[in-house]
């Protein structure tokens, strides 16, 4: 069984700061990460609020975090932690085809997009439904697109798609939009933007691909049909923290329950950045639980 | 082998007709997940002989995405004598970009 002293689950922006702060306090840090390192602030076009740097995209952000991370000795392997197991004092993290033992864990698991959760969805990634305007707008230039969501990433995606759109729907299931007035208020000014309010989407047609889809008010439940090229799903996120709950208590979204200080329920394993219940989900937020997290975790290993 | 980065004037012949399975990498510049998933691609290419990795650059390349309904990146097609023979849609870390390509020789064996 490979160990380390420190493991971190996600190699986000908590995840890989943690490993960073580790390295350098002299300890191994390995990062378990089931998909492509980097967490969620690569989809992000550009970074405008990250103190000390004026501008950066998402991407190069967090290369150089991966770069800084593994030059200072983190170790990165690929793979899904599906439990985490006590065994006399030491941790055991395991994913689907390993185990690693450690001396402490650091969960930082994020969040990921969460799904409306309709027939025929996940089929429909890549021929119509789509979790990123900033990546995948493009192909919808002059055609017609639906946005879901009343937040400030609905408004601003449903803001950048028409700039290339020829018509874009903006369907939230609230009678306010949830995101900044002014955002909303500039949508609802531009010609080629309609807002549906108080309705959610309940079916999709599709042939080859995303053909049309079926909006209901959730009020009247009357159920109109709307021709769309694309759908653009921007209904916030969900974390994914049921695997460790025998260790960290969850809140009843799924958030683990751990204060500034990152320490769950269970003596050496920490929650960092947007998988632990907070009230605001930064960059900076996260960068700071990954800090607080790591050396928390140096204590004990 | 180094990656091709392929046009719609030479995809017939570096594509279609190559002589090994082709993984072609959709992407842009303007997306994040391309860029992160780009060197792992760069990676594989080194240590593969047995597959021909090209690149399709779809802001440049528009045709090629609308041919084959490219429409998240990235996108990923393993083509094998002309034909589709497998789709991947999203940025896949190096593991699993690996494995589905050994998958694929194992199925043609």
């Amino acid at each position: 069984m490979k160990t380390a002293d420190i493991i971190v689950i996600g190699a986000g922006t908590a995840g890989l700061t943690a490993a960073i702060y580790g390295q350098r306090a002299g300890r191994h840090v390995l990062l378990l990460e089931e998909g492509i390192y980097g967490g969620q602030i690569v989809n992000t076009p550009e970074i405008e609020n990250y103190p000390g740097i004026q501008q950066i995209s998402g991407f190069q952000f967090a290369m150089n975090l991966y770069e800084q991370a593994t030059a200072l000795g983190a170790e990165l392997e690929t793979g899904k932690a599906v439990e985490i197991i006590e065994n006399d004092g030491q941790k055991i993290v395991r994913t689907e085809t390993a185990e690693y033992g450690c001396g402490a864990v650091i969960i930082a698991t994020g969040a990921k997009n969460r799904k409306l959760g309709i027939e025929g969805e996940e089929a429909l990634v890549g021929r119509g439904i789509s979790y990123c305007a900033a990546c995948d707008g493009a192909f919808y230039k002059d055609k017609t697109v639906a946005v879901v969501g009343g937040g400030n990433t609905a408004l601003g995606d449903a803001d950048y798609l028409a700039n290339g759109c020829r018509q874009v729907y903006l369907i939230h299931r609230r009678e306010e939009f949830r995101g900044d007035a002014s955002l909303a208020e500039r949508l609802k000014q531009r010609e080629n933007v309609t807002c549906i309010l108080n309705a959610v989407v309940t079916d999709l047609q599709a042939g080859e691909r995303l053909e049309k889809i079926t909006v209901q008010n959730v009020v009247s439940k009357e159920r109109q049909e709307i021709s769309v090229d694309g759908l653009f799903v921007a209904i916030g996120q969900v974390p994914e923290n049921q695997a460790f709950a025998n260790l960290a208590a969850l809140d009843d979204q799924g958030y683990i329950i751990a204060g500034e200080d990152c320490k769950t329920k269970t003596p050496g394993v920490y929650a960092a950045g947007d998988c632990r219940t907070k009230e605001v989900r930064q960059l900076t937020t996260a960068a700071a639980d990954g800090a607080v997290a790591a050396l928390a975790a140096c204590t004990r290993v | 082998m180094a990656v091709l980065h392929v046009t719609k004037d030479n995809f017939e012949a570096e594509v279609l007709h190559a002589d090994k399975p082709v993984l072609v990498d959709f992407w842009a510049a303007w997306c994040g997940p391309c860029q992160m998933v780009g060197p792992l691609v760069d990676q594989l290419s080194e240590e593969m002989d047995s597959v021909k990795f090209v690149k399709v650059n779809v802001s440049e390349q528009p045709e090629l995405a609308g041919k084959y309904g490219v429409e998240n990146i990235p996108t990923f097609l393993l083509i094998q004598n002309g034909e589709v023979i497998r789709t991947e849609v999203g940025a896949l870390p190096k593991p699993a970009l690996k494995q589905m390509l050994e998958e694929n020789r194992k199925m043609v064996e």
